[in-house]
């Protein structure tokens, strides 16, 4: 699970280079937003030279442009064999997951997809577009040009964004994948950003989108569980492992009955802090 | 006194009535009139004159007195300035006239260090650190025959005071050995205020004369010292790193004392530092060096006991030393003389800055990548010595300059003396320093082999061709205590 | 096989970058270097360029490095860039 998962304009070589050192869970290269026009060819050949000399100690996500633009094909082509983890659909529609879907699979690839809901459209089609490729692992939310297409007005508050955090929440936890907040765009009020943060992850967001490296300890911070809460974690875990091995069907823990919600947010939990192991997979069966 | 020992004292004659005293006033010190100044000084070909850079690139003194030498002929002169800065480039033509011989310096920069660095010096470059200069001088090593200093204000008598006037400069910690040691002292001012003039830096008993000029500096220079904590998120992660090895080391703890360079990334340590204290509710004992205003920010907010001052580096430091008692003046004898007693000793952590770093933890501050004289150790030397913990930070990579060589250009500061280097790919201990590792190891540091980085590095980058020097050697990297630690050579 | 039938330029004089531009040759490669770093890397800078050219099998060309000490990797993408922009591809 990526608590942190910080953008990095793809036509930057400085950056890119320390893309890896900052704290960050994943790194987002980016073709779209950060690359002007008529920079898309370059970056794109930055993007993939970088890929090729420099193992990246994080996982890498490259955002492609979207499938209305001439550069969609070709940003896949030249990406496609180089060593990352998947890529970041913008705008997504469910003509464009069909048409990654559908690359991805012609090329054998084992890349994964993060979707980016950044329109009306795409928030009210949501679960229909993120269900039409298995390579989905999360949902991002695209605040910007969804208040825009909204007609709404982006404050610092996020009122005008809570029916679409909602939203996708609960369609990421349909699908069990990766709910991604998104980013907070003012780079130096460190108060607002974690107060931001705090907010989406008590609505259920897994992880935060960044758009500044100086973003990433603080949001890590938020998203990372508590000691408390991880310790608390492993005594369900242990206890279920226990009541398993006995034949008991349910379990007591500080004086409550642990049941199936509380060892699946345990194991939620776990797998947020790194302290999953596999073997928890029988668990909850 | 030799009558002390004499055991016919009454032998000894009084003196006559007619060689009684007068009453009266000594002679004026004040002038404005440089040739009259000049005649009486009997500077000759060979004589030996001192400066100091308090005014930083603002200074006008140094240049101005140069080009009356220059004026009167005078010839091969030592030049003894604490540092040099780009606005001395003027004084190139005087290396190529002859007028000036030797530098002796502790940080030099700009066009005038090319030209030397292109053998432009007929005789040598001596390039001491801040204490070592003050030793030398203190001690009688280094002769001057007549110390300009640069003087914010002055009253007629010579109470120098570097916090008034229109150039106020702050603390003078630089010029104080100099004032003390010299042959003759000249109190160079733009600002000549009422009898007496305090807070005093420097008092009268040490001024033999006063010029007066039109201006000592350009107040835009003389504050430009300060640098801005980065913003580079590569050197906000190599500082967060830093305040983690501070911690880890044990030594951040009630009373500890702490100093810290002026570049954007040591910056950045002592703005974490800050946020850490605040959340800790720490109390450090004092912070030392050249003052900024983040540092007196942490005195008034009650973080730091006091501060012990040998420059201001902003407008912010020179108020504070106005009005804060516990903001203190300190010579450079004070701060870093390897001889006596120095701040230095007692400070726990230092931050401090390289140009390069070689897998023994030599550190290069004097020569830049194309080997050509743009620094100096200023107090590097002293504090990595002085200190339970210094603490080199540096990003790695940045626009293919290596940083890990084999072999530093100039040897400024011996690795001995150097404990940690932090990069943004990881922290290097010094395997001298055992009881850090295993400190940082426990801390879970990222901490790695300074030759393993190095390997990394020129993996990345590629190994980087040796600097082209000539053999003739220009001049020499002297230790605080006077030893020679390595030659400058010219650049091709 | 690529033939430079144009001027063109790619990357940029930002630091970590380099700024390679291009037009047709004289019958061989003519290759100008500057670069903040020349004294300790020209050498493999220029080898690298011919390198990527000879890959892209480009041997009729002109071509002026501004270089603020890029890595290998950008020297590399920014001339294949420039090759395509500078080139019509012979089918």
């Amino acid at each position: 699970m990526y608590k942190t998962l910080l953008f990095m304009p793809g036509n930057n070589p400085g950056m890119l280079v320390s893309s890896d050192v900052l704290g960050t869970d994943a790194v987002l290269i980016d073709l779209e937003d950060a690359v002007a026009i008529n920079e898309k060819d370059a970056a794109r050949v930055l993007v993939v030279e970088y890929l090729k000399t420099f193992k990246n100690q994080t996982d890498v996500f490259v955002r492609i442009n979207p499938l209305d633009t001439p550069f969609f094909y070709d940003d896949l082509d030249a990406i496609i064999d180089s060593e990352i983890e998947g890529i970041v659909l913008p705008k997504a529609s469910v003509e464009s997951m069909e048409a990654l879907d559908k690359y991805l699979t012609e090329k054998n690839s084992d890349f994964k997809i993060i979707g980016l809901i950044e329109t009306s459209l795409g928030l009210e089609m949501a679960m229909e577009i993120l269900s039409k490729s298995k390579k989905v692992i999360g949902v991002l939310l695209g605040a910007e040009d969804l208040t825009l297409d909204l007609g709404a007005k982006r404050t610092k508050e996020s009122e005008e964004i809570a029916y679409a955090r909602s939203k996708i929440i609960a369609i990421s936890k349909a699908l069990q994948i990766e709910a991604i907040d998104t980013p907070f765009t003012d780079t130096d009020d460190y108060e607002g950003l974690k107060k931001d943060s705090l907010n989406a992850k008590d609505l259920g967001m897994t992880g935060k989108a960044l758009i500044s490296p100086r973003h990433v300890d603080i949001v890590n911070n938020v998203f990372a569980p508590s000691q408390a809460e991880i310790e608390y974690a492993l005594r369900v875990v242990e206890g279920q492992k226990e009541a398993i091995q006995i034949g008991l069907g349910a379990f007591s823990l500080d004086g409550k009955m642990v049941d199936a919600p509380i060892i699946k947010r345990a194991l939620n939990l776990l797998k947020m802090s790194g302290d999953y192991k596999e073997e928890y997979d029988e668990l909850l069966k | 006194m030799n009558y002390l020992n004499n055991f016919n004292i009454d032998s000894i004659k009084v003196i006559d009535k007619s060689e009684y005293p007068t009453k009266g006033q000594k002679k004026n010190k004040v002038t404005e009139n440089i040739d009259d100044l000049f005649k009486e000084l009997n500077i000759k070909d060979g004589s030996v004159l001192s400066f100091h850079h308090h005014l930083r690139n603002g200074d006008h003194v140094t240049n101005l007195i140069l080009k009356q030498v220059q004026k009167l002929g005078i010839k091969d002169i030592t030049l003894v300035a604490s540092s040099l800065f780009p606005t001395n480039k003027e004084l190139i033509p005087l290396l190529k006239d002859g007028t000036i011989k030797n530098v002796v310096a502790s940080y030099i920069s700009g066009e005038l260090a090319e030209a030397i660095s292109h053998g432009e010096l007929k005789g040598n470059i001596i390039m001491q650190s801040h204490g070592g200069r003050a030793r030398s001088i203190a001690n009688g090593e280094l002769k001057i025959d007549v110390a300009f200093i640069a003087s914010p204000s002055s009253d007629d008598k010579g109470n120098i005071s570097g916090v008034n006037g229109i150039n106020s400069c702050g603390s003078m910690g630089y010029a104080i050995a100099d004032s003390m040691m010299s042959e003759k002292v000249v109190a160079v001012t733009d600002s000549l205020v009422e009898y007496p003039n305090y807070p005093t830096d420097i008092t009268e008993d040490y001024v033999d004369h006063i010029l007066l000029v039109d201006s000592i500096g350009l107040k835009s220079g003389i504050v430009s010292g300060t640098t801005q904590v980065t913003k580079d998120p590569i050197g906000l992660k190599i500082a967060k790193d830093t305040l983690k090895v501070m911690e880890a080391s044990g030594l951040l703890k009630e009373g500890f004392s702490y100093q810290s360079g002026a570049g954007g990334i040591s910056l950045a340590v002592t703005s974490f530092l800050r946020d850490y204290m605040l959340e800790n509710d720490l109390k450090g004992g004092f912070a030392s060096g050249g003052i900024t205003g983040y540092l007196t920010d942490m005195l008034e907010e009650g973080l730091f006991e006091s501060l012990y001052d040998v420059q201001c580096f902003d407008l912010e430091a020179i108020e504070s030393l106005k009005k804060n008692p516990t903001h203190l003046r300190m010579s450079a004898s004070q701060y870093g003389n390897p001889e006596v007693s120095a701040v230095v000793d007692n400070l726990d952590i230092v931050i401090l800055g390289a140009t390069e770093i070689d897998t023994d933890f030599n550190v290069n501050v004097m020569t830049g990548s194309h080997g050509m004289l743009m620094g100096g150790s200023g107090g590097h030397q002293d504090t990595a010595a002085g200190s339970k913990l210094s603490i080199i930070v540096s990003k790695l990579f940045s626009s293919r300059i290596p940083l890990i060589k084999d072999k530093v250009d100039v040897i400024t500061t011996p690795g001995t003396t150097v404990d940690v280097l932090v990069t943004e790919r990881g922290i290097c201990v010094n395997p001298l320093r055992q009881d850090l590792i295993k400190q940082f190891n426990e801390a879970k540091l990222n901490v790695v082999d300074i030759k393993e980085l190095k390997e990394y590095s020129e993996e990345i980058m590629g190994k980087a061709k040796p600097i082209e020097k000539t053999d003739r050697v220009i001049g020499i990297s002297e230790y605080r205590d006077g030893k020679i630690l390595d030659y400058i050579y010219e650049v091709k | 096989m690529a033939v430079i039938n144009k001027m063109a330029k790619a990357g940029s004089v930002e630091s970590n970058d380099i700024l390679v531009m291009m037009s047709p040759g004289d019958g061989g490669i003519d290759l100008e270097i500057e670069s903040i770093v020349y004294n300790q890397y020209g050498d493999d800078i220029k080898k690298t360029i011919l390198d990527t050219l000879k890959e892209e099998n480009i041997t009729d060309v002109k071509v002026i490095i501004n270089d603020k000490g890029a890595l290998d990797f950008t020297i590399r993408a920014r001339v294949k860039a420039c090759i395509r922009r500078g080139s019509v591809q012979d089918v």
